[in-house]
């Protein structure tokens, strides 16, 4: 078993508080991915896991056992760098070999586990290579051999994608999800800032922000209810979009009075006491759509991005403020310098008080999280696929057809 | 004053000769194929054939005139009798294989070669990578630096008072006999100790070498990227593993260089031996012994030559090999 326990993890240079308060629970068998700005500590906190760095405060278990001050070697864990770290004088096979060399492990056995990590990774016809005269690709999945060959109880990667191309990029991480589908008892943490690793790969995604634990959660769970402003803008590309606003109407959809002029229901209960509360209203750019109706949105239309499959609308680019974006389906052409109304459905947006979301107000004992049928084009169709739902509708499946135009599926990342 | 004159004067008109060549030259060339009009062209490519003979003509000149002359001359008076004036043919080679002092020579030669170079790079790669996480270690790396800027001659001097001997009743003034006697033995004559005193000189060599092998080796640890020793870690490797099985086979092309550029001082040895024992006492090396042969008493020029050639010959293919190791490492 190797279920990882953070209790009140901390880590410090000197007075320089890097994390702190880090409580995290891995079950055996999870995918788990770290996200976050650069300098949030993920990697950090990765390294801190691997031994890597000194734990400075708290306490890390690895199935059961206080790791605070074990070996890295002894934590039955193995680690994939960003930049592979092969040892540059070793043959392939004499990369993954050299942890069995060092367990003191006989010929056969490491033959064979070398050899097996070589078929597992389609690296048999170069294990007598040296680093060198591989590919970027082929680099990588020598790193995670040699990760294999020692069988550990957990995986820890550390951006390993990052110094590939796009397209190895896809490859590698489709070999990766499929590495953990053979291991389902493995544990895997991740470290990445690419959002689309993280919402294809992961169990749970930990988003780690100004140094403690933003959010926890499945990967729709934290794009469809995000705890905070932080989070609801981390996750999705482009960035949801905040309106400011006032609460006008309470009840169990709330109607908020934008600042821009616009009129916002939204599917979050407000309470007694609420009326005239600032807000934010939070919108994610795919959930908007063009309407004659009552919009939550209208402007003028500054810049468009046709991308083919979505087109990117932007509002008040030349103002100080942060642009408002819209992405609708399809091919829209010579919308630029006209006025726009957009609107969206109340299931799709967010409420957020002070930077906090009002669906979690007072610990508020939610529903455990079903992810939205037919979601917006916006669900990845990861690990907890939407995909899978089989009915297909409420009745906003078809909200988003526009005239004449052929709705795409997932929008560009 | 008048010197310093002198001094000033040859360094100016050394600099200014060189602009001036370099520019006149260069002028001159622009003048007969001039880089326009209708011919532009054809005359640019002309003069681009000429130009790097231009420059390089003065170098190729000196260089022939103080290197490839003198070998050439050494060469000639090799073959010859002691002043010139007889062609002897290979008998000043055949006097040396058979003359004991030559045959001395050689064997402390390859001594020299076998310890020194050893003892220098392993010091420094030890001295470097001990140095390398500790606050004060740039202040150690200076002191084991130092020697380096010491002469061969200075070091001599300096190693000759540490050996330094003086009958059991006086006080001894030498570090070693001080040490010696402080635990209760015997004062020695230490340079006069055969085989041992070989030995005694080649640590003055080692001293010095060492501050220059670990300045590379130092950099060269540095360049190892820090991930491998990280993966190293995480796969178990003891610290010593981590060393000799990640580490040193990563700079082992470094280590090539500093091994050979070491061999390569240690087979032109001279200052040290010249300063320290002058040869006696079993200790001669092939550079002393041709400078006695040169320089000293009745010159023997053909001897002295003959011998100065086998030292070439023993120089270049490590020379060869160096350089395309360093090549190798700027690759």
């Amino acid at each position: 078993m190797a279920d990882l326990k953070l209790t009140n993890v901390a880590k410090s240079y000197g007075d320089v508080h890097v994390l702190k308060n880090i409580n995290l629970d891995i079950r055996s068998g999870e995918f788990i991915v770290f996200v976050g700005p650069s300098g949030c500590g993920k990697s950090t906190l990765l390294r801190m896991i691997a031994g890597l760095e000194q734990i400075t405060g708290g306490e890390l278990q690895i199935g059961g056992q206080v790791m605070n001050d074990i070996p890295p070697s002894q934590r039955g864990i193995a680690m994939v760098f960003q930049s592979y770290a092969l040892y540059p004088h070793m043959t392939v096979r004499d990369n993954m070999a050299f942890a069995l060399k060092i367990a003191g492990q006989t010929k056969e056995q490491i033959q064979q586990a070398t050899d097996r990590a070589g078929r597992m990774l389609q690296l048999t016809p170069y294990l007598d290579r040296l680093p060198k005269a591989l590919s970027g690709g082929q680099r990588q999945r020598v790193a995670i051999g040699r990760a294999i060959v020692r069988d550990p109880k957990v995986y820890l990667f550390d951006e390993p994608l990052s110094n590939l191309d796009a397209a190895l990029r896809v490859a590698t991480r489709i070999e990766i999800a499929q590495l953990k589908a053979s291991m389902p008892d493995r544990t895997m943490i991740y470290v990445t800032h690419d959002q689309t690793e993280a919402m294809t790969l992961a169990d749970r995604i930990v988003v780690l922000a100004g140094g403690g634990i933003a959010q926890v959660g499945a990967p729709l769970e934290l794009y469809e209810r995000p705890v905070n402003e932080f989070v609801a803008q981390f996750i999705g590309s482009p960035a949801m979009n905040l309106l400011p606003g006032k609460v006008s109407r309470i009840g169990a959809t709330t109607t908020v009075a934008l600042d821009g002029g616009g009129v916002a229901h939204v599917a979050i209960p407000t309470r007694a006491g609420d009326e005239g509360m600032v807000v934010n209203v939070g919108v994610r750019p795919e959930d908007m759509r063009e309407t004659d109706g009552e919009a939550i949105f209208e402007g003028t239309v500054d810049l468009t991005e046709a991308l083919g499959e979505v087109t990117l609308l932007y509002f008040g680019t030349r103002e100080e403020v942060v642009p408002v974006i819209a992405k609708l389906p399809g091919i829209h052409p010579g919308l630029n310098g006209k006025t726009v109304r957009l609107t969206a459905d109340p299931e799709a947006l967010h409420l957020f008080h002070k930077g906090t979301s009002l669906l979690y107000r007072d610990g508020a004992d939610l529903p455990p999280y079903q992810p939205r049928i037919a979601a917006p084009s916006g669900s990845m169709g990861g690990a907890h696929g939407a995909a899978s739902m089989p009915e297909g509708g409420d009745d906003r499946s078809d909200g988003r057809i526009e005239d004449g135009v052929v709705k795409p599926e997932g929008p560009v990342r | 004053m008048e010197l310093l004159w002198l001094a000033i004067s040859t360094i100016a008109i050394g600099v200014f000769g060189c602009v001036a060549w370099f520019w006149g030259s260069n002028w001159v060339l622009d003048a007969i194929y001039p880089p326009r009009g209708p011919r532009a062209g054809d005359n640019i490519r002309k003069a681009g054939q000429i130009r790097p003979w231009l420059f390089l003509g003065p170098a190729i000149l000196f260089l022939g005139m103080y290197l490839v002359y003198p070998v050439i001359d050494s060469l000639w008076r090799s073959l010859h009798n002691s002043d010139g004036s007889r062609f002897v043919g290979m008998s000043n080679y055949v006097w040396a294989v058979g003359d004991g002092k030559f045959r001395e020579s050689m064997l402390n030669n390859m001594l020299w070669l076998l310890v020194v170079p050893a003892l220098s790079t392993l010091f420094g790669l030890v001295a470097a990578q001990l140095t390398d996480r500790l606050k004060w270690g740039n202040i150690g790396k200076s002191l084991i630096f130092m020697p380096m800027a010491i002469s061969f001659v200075g070091a001599g001097v300096i190693w000759k008072f540490i050996y330094e001997y003086r009958a059991a009743d006086e006080t001894q003034i030498g570090l070693l006999n001080w040490i010696v006697t402080k635990f209760g033995g015997d004062p020695q004559i230490w340079l006069t100790l055969i085989p041992w005193n070989n030995f005694f000189l080649m640590i003055v060599l080692v001293w010095i070498q060492t501050g220059f092998a670990m300045v590379i080796l130092s950099a060269a640890l540095r360049g190892i990227p820090e991930e491998t020793i990280e993966a190293a870690i995480l796969d178990g490797a003891s610290p010593l593993q981590v060393f000799f099985k990640i580490k040193v086979p990563q700079i082992m092309g470094t280590i090539a260089v500093v091994w050979t550029t070491i061999t390569i001082v240690v087979l032109k040895v001279f200052d040290i031996v010249f300063v320290m024992t002058n040869g006696q006492w079993g200790t001669q090396v092939l550079a002393n012994l041709m400078y006695d042969w040169m320089f000293r008493g009745t010159p023997d020029y053909g001897r002295g030559s003959a011998i100065a050639m086998v030292l070439m010959i023993l120089v270049t293919p490590i020379m060869v090999w160096n350089i395309y190791n360093a090549r190798k490492e700027v690759r």
